[in-house]
């Protein structure tokens, strides 16, 4: 995974005591001391000081209780008070993703940066070579100033002594949308109404900077608390345990879920479905990654009629969820941000990542493989399953298909190429990550170990 | 010389710490220790609810748990398991 271990296993470590917390019924009683937990005063820390370690982990948390860390208003609320209110609030809050300001390391201001290698050449090629004038030499070496450059890298390509370093932004440069932006402090932010919820900025942070909004609290208290709830977990799911689909199902019900479908069995009935469409249509695209079709929307419009009307796995999924169990309250079990996007939009009423599920399953005390084995109430068959990972739509879909995996420069030139009506496939799968959803911001195994244990 | 047997704790609070990928270990070995090392995958060694779940990805090297293992820490540990036997 492309998370940095150590903001990964902080995360996780946060998740783990607020869904014990919650197991007991006691998380406003414990909550505002997990950062002093987690980063005792003898701890060697990984930023300035525990002090600031501690900081971000009470905004980490304030995101994992649902908030927006940017709505902070008063810097001494208590954490149980956020708690409380979470207990109580009726609806989630739209936004998905939050930047923790006290984590984001306020990446450079222009990418580019003249090292101490510069020799202060007679020459002067970098000021010729520059555009906007924003380049000079003071003192004997060249220096760029901020509020001139605009990122071209002519400066970098003219120097002879390799002098002019690019410093990427990482998640500037992983966002596909232009969607995270520098603020007035120099810090990032992130523009909501440009947003598809990737979840690239999250992954790509090397300082864990970027945090989800979480429902945790409204839906593990729901299972400790013995309330019906059915669970839709994404194909993906299956491949995160060393342990056989039929005990994940047992794990399910054992931390409290009252029915269990597989969104696999969606997805044979999206992959009919969209079978059927490619009979009609000379050319379609995937519908299944709300990412991608963010992206199209966002970057790529004129290909949008191409999407396929067919709705997604979830949708489908939660259509037989609520047949089953009319009335219950549907958790989809999802690998990444973007499907929170979806089931906002009222697709089912909550979603649980599966890292917030992997939490729940330790703070309960369940071994997935001790688990008794059942089937899940929906079931799949193995083409569904496969959705799991890139070119299982296509495979079930069964026509002459494309995959492309990622949201970047080369799958945009893949896109636009199609949508001119020149792409060389009938068919064409777009997974925003790397592998499929078994690489999704949110999950737990790495995909190279989950990849094997997808049906092919 | 008899190898480092090298147990991999597949359970799910292992899994759950970040450990899955501590089964590609023998992609991660150098070169000098190819051949030296046994490696097995486990179910839960219960080690998480023994300890704590805070110090899983657990590995047993040569019967002895190391805890928050990392492809660097398990092999310092096998590199002193070695200098021990030589």
């Amino acid at each position: 995974m492309a998370y940095p271990a150590q903001t990964t296993r902080i995360r996780r470590e946060l998740l783990v005591k607020t869904a014990t917390a919650i197991r007991a019924g006691d998380l406003p009683g414990r909550v505002d001391r997990f950062p002093l937990e987690m980063r005792p005063r003898r701890e060697t820390a990984l930023r300035c000081c525990v002090h600031r370690e501690r900081a971000v982990l009470r905004y980490r948390a304030m995101a994992l209780l649902g908030f927006s860390v940017q709505d902070e208003e008063d810097e001494l609320k208590p954490l149980a008070d956020y708690a409380r209110e979470a207990l109580v609030r009726g609806s989630r809050d739209p936004r998905l993703l939050t930047v923790i300001e006290e984590a984001c390391g306020g990446c450079v201001r222009t990418a580019y940066f003249v090292s101490n290698a510069c020799r202060g050449c007679a020459d002067q090629s970098c000021v010729a070579a520059c555009p906007k004038q924003a380049i000079a030499v003071r003192g004997g070496q060249s220096a760029i100033d901020p509020d001139r450059c605009v990122n071209c890298g002519k400066c970098k390509d003219a120097c002879a002594f390799n002098a002019i370093l690019r410093i990427p932004i990482p998640c500037e440069e992983a966002c596909p949308v232009q969607a995270i932006v520098r603020g007035p402090s120099g810090r990032r932010e992130l523009r909501h109404d440009l947003c598809i919820a990737c979840g690239k900025c999250m992954q790509a942070c090397p300082f864990g900077a970027v945090a989800e909004q979480s429902e945790v609290v409204e839906v593990l208290g729901a299972l400790a608390a013995g309330k019906p709830m059915t669970a839709l977990f994404a194909p993906a799911l299956a491949a995160q345990f060393q342990a056989p689909l039929e005990r994940l199902v047992g794990a399910l019900r054992r931390l409290g879920f009252t029915g269990v479908v597989e969104v696999a069995a969606g997805a044979d009935l999206a992959a009919l479905a969209e079978r059927l469409e490619l009979e009609e249509a000379p050319f379609l695209t995937s519908s299944c990654c709300p990412a991608y079709t963010g992206l199209v929307e966002a970057r790529v419009p004129t290909l949008a009629p191409r999407v396929s009307a067919t709705p997604t796995p979830l949708a489908y999924a939660a259509g037989l969820a609520h047949e089953r169990f009319p009335g219950v309250p549907r958790v989809f079990i999802s690998p990444c941000v973007a499907k929170r996007r979806e089931a906002l939009a009222g697709a089912v009423e909550h979603v649980l990542t599966f890292e917030e599920l992997g939490a729940a399953l330790v703070a309960w005390g369940i071994e997935v493989d001790a688990c008794d084995p059942g089937p899940a109430d929906v079931q799949a068959t193995d083409r569904g399953r496969a959705f799991a990972m890139a070119g299982g739509v296509a495979a079930a879909v069964g026509a002459q298909a494309e995959v492309l995996c990622g949201l970047g420069a080369e799958t945009l030139r893949r896109l636009r190429l199609y949508a001119s009506g020149k792409g060389p496939a009938r068919f064409l799968e777009v997974m925003a990550c790397e592998g499929g959803c078994i690489a999704g911001p949110c999950t737990l195994a790495d995909p190279k170990v989950a990849r094997r244990r997808v049906p092919a | 010389m008899e190898p480092v047997t090298v147990t991999i704790c597949m359970g799910t609070a292992c899994v759950v710490m970040d450990g899955s990928r501590l089964v590609l270990l023998e992609e991660h070995l150098p070169e000098r220790l190819r051949g030296l090392v046994r490696i097995r995958g486990e179910r839960c060694l219960d080690l998480c609810t023994r300890r704590s779940a805070a110090l899983a990805p657990f590995v047993l090297v040569d019967g002895e748990p190391l805890a928050n293992a990392t492809f660097e820490s398990i092999v310092l540990r096998i590199e002193e398991r070695l200098a021990g036997r030589a």
